[in-house]
């Protein structure tokens, strides 16, 4: 077990068949995240969260939006043109915020170089929750403690790939080397573009970006935000030496403040 | 989306069906904003107690480090509180590390809370009635210059009688030296870590305030504290107490002044909605309180009001900087408009390429 391990989401096969969320949910004893319907689209769970491993993302595009080829839209009439779906996950970032912030040492790094909550040892600060530039973590609040996809961190133990990717009918999500999967994602996107779909992006897999790069990156078919994803995230704790320095300038005026109105009487 | 929409210059951003791109900050109310005021009124309690017992005032230094020591405890209590799982507080110690402000600052809190308890012993095993208050300007020396106007004989007061002799004739040098280490060292750390706190942090209302919080956040600890200290002490001796509520209540303004400058559109939480009503009540306070402490020398009363507004805008602004905090993570709007201007600036954030492969 020497390379890092990561999944390569294409969005361009997903049918939107959720049995990635369903197949997460059964093998990780997931809990049910309440049933809430939330009337925008066909996706009723929203959002990743503590108790949402996998998030199938469904978005119409309407008939505004220009027709990809081979779908016949003139752009004047009303309706849905197409559907992007996507199943979203956490990233397993390079630079992971949220394993950094951890002041219990709860998150840590797997052999595999994926990052992983210990259960046992999560004191529910909840620091990672807002620390993370991807709302992934959350905090499950009859729990207590936060919860997140783990990369089915017990079935790689086992030699086996996540249940996600071992379910998804598509090959949507992919499981492998890291490496291998960037260039098997680089090759996918130039045939897309040939085959005229020039909007055919990679989302995260670049191990230069704001998180050094994701541990699961994705191909999509439009921009980030319109899946709910941040254009261009950055790992917090990179500017840290920057908050500490105006911190300590802060404390230092503060003695400075408290000398100062003790000197001037007497 | 194709190229040419691209082009189209930030007319409209999108989202996913207007949901957050970010989770919002669990930390629930009252416990949180408690916390940072009780961590900032103890912090700059110690500080300013320290100061007292180095000057000689000894009843401000008396009130000063029973604060400190109280505000520590009961900041830590409602800290705890705030855990999804309290009784594993504890976890926190388990490691040291310096990229989590949460782990720094709880051993910030570990040590604080240790330094003020015994510091606050000592004074108050060495309290005595207090003859005349402190009049002559006093020498700054470690063992406090008394002022002349007090007996030179030492009256052994009550509590100490009751403390087993060595304690009793330990206790004040180890109350001195905890008083002077937490006012130079953990005191000024306890008012402006939480700020770091909440800046490293993806919340685009706290992260791109990460130059202003510290000050505002230290300016505020430095307002509670006086005003404690002008509540709690006689006036004759409070005239430091109100000259750092001042300076605080001054500080704290103007760092929220150059943070609603500076900030732009992340700054927009701070003006609207619930944060900014609370945000506005806060400034109104402080700046009316720090105003009437310059004036209420002479009066017990306006003293007395002018502690209380600037301890509620203490209490308040915390607050207010909660639900900025929220509401930032929870419009799209915060995040992703300010990532799409980087990348159509051509200064994608980037990172050095990881520095170590996985075993
Ligand atoms: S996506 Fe968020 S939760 Fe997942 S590793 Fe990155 S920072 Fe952590
Ligand atoms: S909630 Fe748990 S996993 Fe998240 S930062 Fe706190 S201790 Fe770590």
């Amino acid at each position: 077990m020497t390379e890092r391990m990561g999944f390569f989401t294409d969005t361009s096969v997903c049918i939107g068949c959720k049995a990635c969320e369903v197949a997460c949910k059964e093998w990780n004893d997931v809990p049910d995240d309440g049933f809430v319907f939330r009337a925008t689209s066909y996706d009723n769970t929203g959002s990743l969260g503590a108790s949402t491993w996998r998030h199938v993302a469904f978005i119409e595009e309407l008939s505004r939006v220009p027709a990809g080829p081979g779908q016949s839209g003139d752009g004047g009439s009303e309706g849905i043109e197409g559907w992007l779906m996507s199943s979203d996950v956490c990233k397993h970032c390079t630079h992971a915020a949220c394993l950094d912030v951890c002041p219990t040492g709860a998150l840590f790094r797997t052999e595999f170089g994926t990052v992983v909550v210990q259960a046992d040892v999560c004191n529910g600060c909840g620091y990672c929750v807002p620390a993370c530039p991807y709302g992934v973590i959350d905090r499950r609040e009859r729990d207590g403690r936060a919860f997140k996809c783990t990369m089915c961190y017990d079935r790689q133990l086992g030699g086996l790939e996540p249940a996600c990717a071992k379910a998804c009918p598509t090959d949507s999500i992919q499981f492998g080397p890291l490496e291998e999967l960037r260039t098997r994602a680089e090759e996918r996107v130039e045939r897309l573009h040939e085959e005229g779909r020039p909007q055919a992006r990679l989302y995260g897999a670049s191990p230069g970006d704001g998180v050094g790069g994701a541990g699961a990156f994705f191909l999509l078919l439009a921009d980030p935000e319109v899946y709910g994803l941040p254009p261009d995230p950055v790992v917090t704790t990179r500017d840290l030496p920057t908050m500490w320095r105006w911190a300590a300038g802060a404390a230092l005026s503060l003695v400075g403040a408290v000398a100062v109105s003790f000197l001037g009487r007497g | 989306m194709t190229r040419e929409r691209e082009m189209v210059p930030e007319a409209e951003f999108r989202s996913y069906y207007g949901q957050p791109v970010i989770k919002p900050p669990v930390w629930h109310e009252p416990h949180m904003p408690t916390y940072l005021y009780l961590g900032g009124l103890s912090g700059a309690s110690s500080v300013m107690g320290a100061a007292a017992r180095l000057s000689g005032y000894g009843r401000l230094a008396r009130t000063a480090g029973v604060t400190a020591a109280l505000g520590a405890t009961a900041g830590a209590v409602f800290l705890v509180a705030e855990l999804g799982r309290p009784e594993r507080f504890l976890n926190m110690l388990r490691v040291f590390k310096p990229t989590s402000p949460m782990s720094m600052g709880s051993w910030i809190l570990a040590v604080h809370s240790g330094l003020t308890a015994v510091a606050a012993a000592s004074e108050v095993a060495g309290a005595r009635p207090v003859s005349r208050p402190a009049v002559a300007r006093p020498a700054f020396r470690v063992t406090g210059a008394r002022p002349a106007s007090r007996p030179a004989a030492r009256p052994v007061s009550r509590v100490a009688g009751y403390l087993p002799s060595a304690v009793a004739a330990v206790l004040p040098l180890a109350g001195g030296a905890a008083s002077l280490i937490a006012g130079v060292a953990t005191g000024p750390l306890m008012a402006t870590y939480t700020a770091v706190l909440l800046a490293d942090t993806a919340v685009p209302a706290w992260h791109e305030a990460h130059r202003e919080l510290p000050f505002m956040f230290a300016g505020s600890a430095l307002a509670s504290a006086g005003a404690a200290g002008m509540l709690a002490t006689p006036r004759a001796e409070a005239g430091p107490a109100r000259a750092v509520a001042v300076l605080g209540a001054a500080v704290e303004t103007a760092a929220g002044a150059v943070l609603e400058r500076r900030l732009g559109l992340a700054g927009e939480p701070y003006h609207q909605g619930k944060a900014g009503r609370r945000m506005r009540a806060a400034r109104v306070l402080t700046a009316g309180g720090g105003l009437l402490a310059t004036v209420a020398g002479r009066s017990r009363a306006l003293t007395a009001l002018s502690g209380l507004a600037l301890t509620a805008g203490s209490l308040l602004v915390r607050f207010g900087v909660l639900e900025a905090g929220r509401a930032s993570a929870a419009d799209p709007k915060y995040t992703v408009v300010p990532q799409r201007r980087r990348l159509a600036a051509g200064e994608p954030a980037s990172l050095p390429p990881p520095a170590r492969t996985w075993p």
